[in-house]
């Protein structure tokens, strides 16, 4: 890949003639045809397929045909924008700052989300809400694909006693419905933020412990990873350079498609107590206490709520997104 | 067929032992002294340490761990609850009527939801009704239960006032938390039941049947939602099981008196025997619907009776 990347030249676009050629002959290739052809016909672009396009570009081009994935990035960028200039688009003081003077303000231009019990703007701890909502979600997906990896690795690594040893205790723990061992590990720890991503990440490792295992060892088994190996190939360059790569599709998918269920588990545990704590502006647990009040002032449950489906569905799309595009078998 | 439900029912023991152990153990990993927290701060050390010594929590923990389950096996007996001192199972069995009803309720109106609409989209798929359908359950499986809950208590309870937002007492209060739960499951068998439709539908033996001149209505029905079945019970079964503990949420929302508020509310009163009680007893009826699925599975798919007929 680094070859085809290496002579990429923007604006010139190469036919592909065969999908046999090998990378040294196609760089051969590129540098006689990238003068003698011309290539403004868009008819021809079209039927020639584009040369030096490489995974990363072919992946991508395959993302952006993809309307519902492009959604979903859309949202995502929205959110993760806001996570990241949220001290830029609203006052970070005003997130706890209290004024009885301004309790129960229906949206106005002042407030565009009105404000809360204690006078709070709730337009502002939304969008600081974002920064908690996007850093458990990607934190504890992270615990949970190193915990995970690091099981699942070794499972397939090893086999025999040492897999069956960790997949059976990992069935076990997949026995228990993840919200329910989330629940139960905040219980024993206590709720807090840490706490709760903790939480998340070891209910969710078993999943990712066996997901890392079965692709593990379903590349490990391919042809080319043996003909790597008859090669000559050192075992870090095949781990590094052939079995990875070629695992991580599945991954990837897995990882952010749980993101959006664990920013889910997060907020629904944030809304009965046992995540986040207030004054937080975690989503969950200012729709907790909204709910007192949504009798006299619904405003208060709208846009917590709002902002927690635009997150789970952008990682939820994208995830479906990844999945189509990283699929060999849907190649084309 | 014998020989496979043998076989399952006895590589539960081990599941069920080990859930009891992961739950035990995590329980005690709880910061804090239960006696202190029984006895409350102005409490004498004598008193904390004779309570100590009642509760057995000197003892070494595996001891106690073998000791409380030699109590579940011999005596069904969960320990007592520290915040009403009575038994944890009297109480587990008292509210446990209400979680199992709120999830058959859940799991109905989650089939009623999503396999009609999931048939309608495989039968329709790339048309509009299709695309309606899928840019709705991907928007809907991204709400929180807790959140869609309390947008409907607003729109019905409180500003149609048609449905009670709360209690257990009467059909009427279970309207609300039913639709919530069908809103936040039915999407995943909706899901599925396209996808394996659309499996089932592009088979060969539906081409025959449709050259054979079989009626479309048939086509769908016997054909290839009878072949589609199987992965549709799997989910409907797994949801099932994780309505049981995981309608939480649900049941604090409309304040019902289930297992799932038991639980949130013995957490926040530290009360750990009844917390690892319920959470212990609710995953173990996770495994025992698994398991039950699992059979299903075997009476469903021809393919699995035959491997166990022979052997």
């Amino acid at each position: 890949m680094r070859s085809l990347i290496h002579v990429s030249r923007p604006g010139t676009r190469i036919p592909d003639h065969s999908d046999q050629i090998h990378g040294r002959e196609r760089i051969l290739m590129n540098d006689q045809i990238s003068t003698g052809l011309d290539f403004t016909n868009i008819e021809d672009m079209d039927n020639f397929t584009l040369k030096r396009k490489g995974k990363l570009k072919e992946f991508w081009r395959r993302l952006r045909k993809n309307r519902a994935a492009m959604v979903g990035l859309i949202l995502m960028m929205f959110i993760l924008f806001c996570a990241l200039f949220a001290n830029v688009i609203a006052d970070k003081e005003l997130v706890t700052k209290q004024d009885a003077s301004i309790r129960y303000v229906s949206p106005c231009r002042e407030h565009l989300f009105g404000t809360d019990e204690f006078g709070r703007d709730i337009f502002t701890r939304v969008i600081f809400g974002s920064r908690i909502s996007v850093v458990i979600g990607v934190t504890a997906a992270s615990t949970a694909l190193l915990l995970g990896g690091f099981f699942g690795s070794i499972a397939s690594f090893y086999g025999k006693w040492v897999d069956d040893l960790i997949m059976r205790l990992m069935d076990m723990l997949m026995a228990i419905p993840a919200t329910l061992m989330a629940l139960t590990i905040v219980a024993a720890l206590g709720g807090s933020t840490v706490n709760l991503i903790i939480a998340l990440g070891l209910s969710y490792m078993p999943s990712f412990a066996r997901i890392v295992r079965s692709s593990m060892m379903s590349v490990s088994g391919m042809e080319y990873v043996d003909a790597a190996r008859a090669y000559g190939s050192p075992n870090p360059r095949i781990i590094f350079k052939e079995i990875i790569p070629n695992a991580a599709s599945p991954i990837i998918v897995q990882t952010t498609q749980s993101i959006a269920g664990m920013i889910l588990t997060a907020a629904s545990l944030s809304f009965i107590g046992m995540g986040v704590q207030a004054p937080n502006p975690e989503w969950g647990a200012m729709l907790s206490a909204a709910r007192e009040y949504m009798r006299q002032y619904p405003y208060m449950i709208i846009w917590p709520g709002v902002f927690i489906i635009i997150t789970a569905l952008s990682f939820n799309l994208v995830g479906d997104g990844l999945r189509d595009a990283l699929d060999p078998k849907l190649k084309k | 067929m014998v020989k496979y439900t043998l076989k399952r029912i006895l590589l539960i023991i081990p599941v069920c032992l080990g859930i009891a152990f992961i739950i035990f153990a995590i329980m005690n990993l709880t910061p804090g002294d239960p006696a202190r927290i029984i006895l409350g701060q102005s409490a004498t050390a004598e008193a904390v340490e004779q309570l100590r010594e009642e509760l057995h929590l000197n003892d070494p923990f595996f001891k106690r761990f073998i000791d409380y389950l030699g109590d579940i096996i011999t005596k069904g007996d969960f320990g007592n609850s520290y915040r009403t001192s009575k038994p944890v199972l009297n109480e587990i069995l008292n509210r446990f009527p209400v979680s199992l009803k709120l999830a058959i309720c859940g799991m109905i109106t989650s089939c009623i939801f999503g396999i009609p609409l999931g048939i309608l989209a495989a039968v329709k798929q790339y048309s509009k009704l299709d695309s309606i359908v899928s840019v709705l359950s991907m928007t809907i499986v991204a709400m929180p239960a807790f959140w869609v809950a309390m947008v409907l208590i607003v729109i019905f309870s409180l500003k149609l006032g048609i449905l009670p937002a709360s209690g257990a007492v009467g059909w009427k209060c279970y309207i609300l938390p039913s639709i919530t739960l069908m809103l936040a499951n039915g999407c995943s068998v909706l899901r599925i039941t396209r996808s394996t439709m659309l499996d089932t539908i592009r088979m060969d033996y539906v081409r025959t049947a449709r050259a054979k001149g079989v009626p479309e209505p048939r086509i769908v029905f016997k054909h290839s939602l009878q072949n589609a079945l199987l992965p549709i019970i799997t989910t409907v079964g797994t949801i099932f099981g994780s309505l049981l503990g995981g309608a939480i949420v649900c049941e604090t929302v409309f304040s019902m008196p289930g297992l799932g508020s038991l639980i949130v509310l013995s957490i926040k009163s530290k009360d750990t025997p009844m917390v690892t009680g319920s959470i212990i007893f609710l995953a173990m009826c996770y495994s025992i619907i698994m398991l039950v699925v699992d059979l299903l599975y075997a009476v469903f798919d021809p393919r699995i009776k035959a491997r166990y007929k022979n052997s």
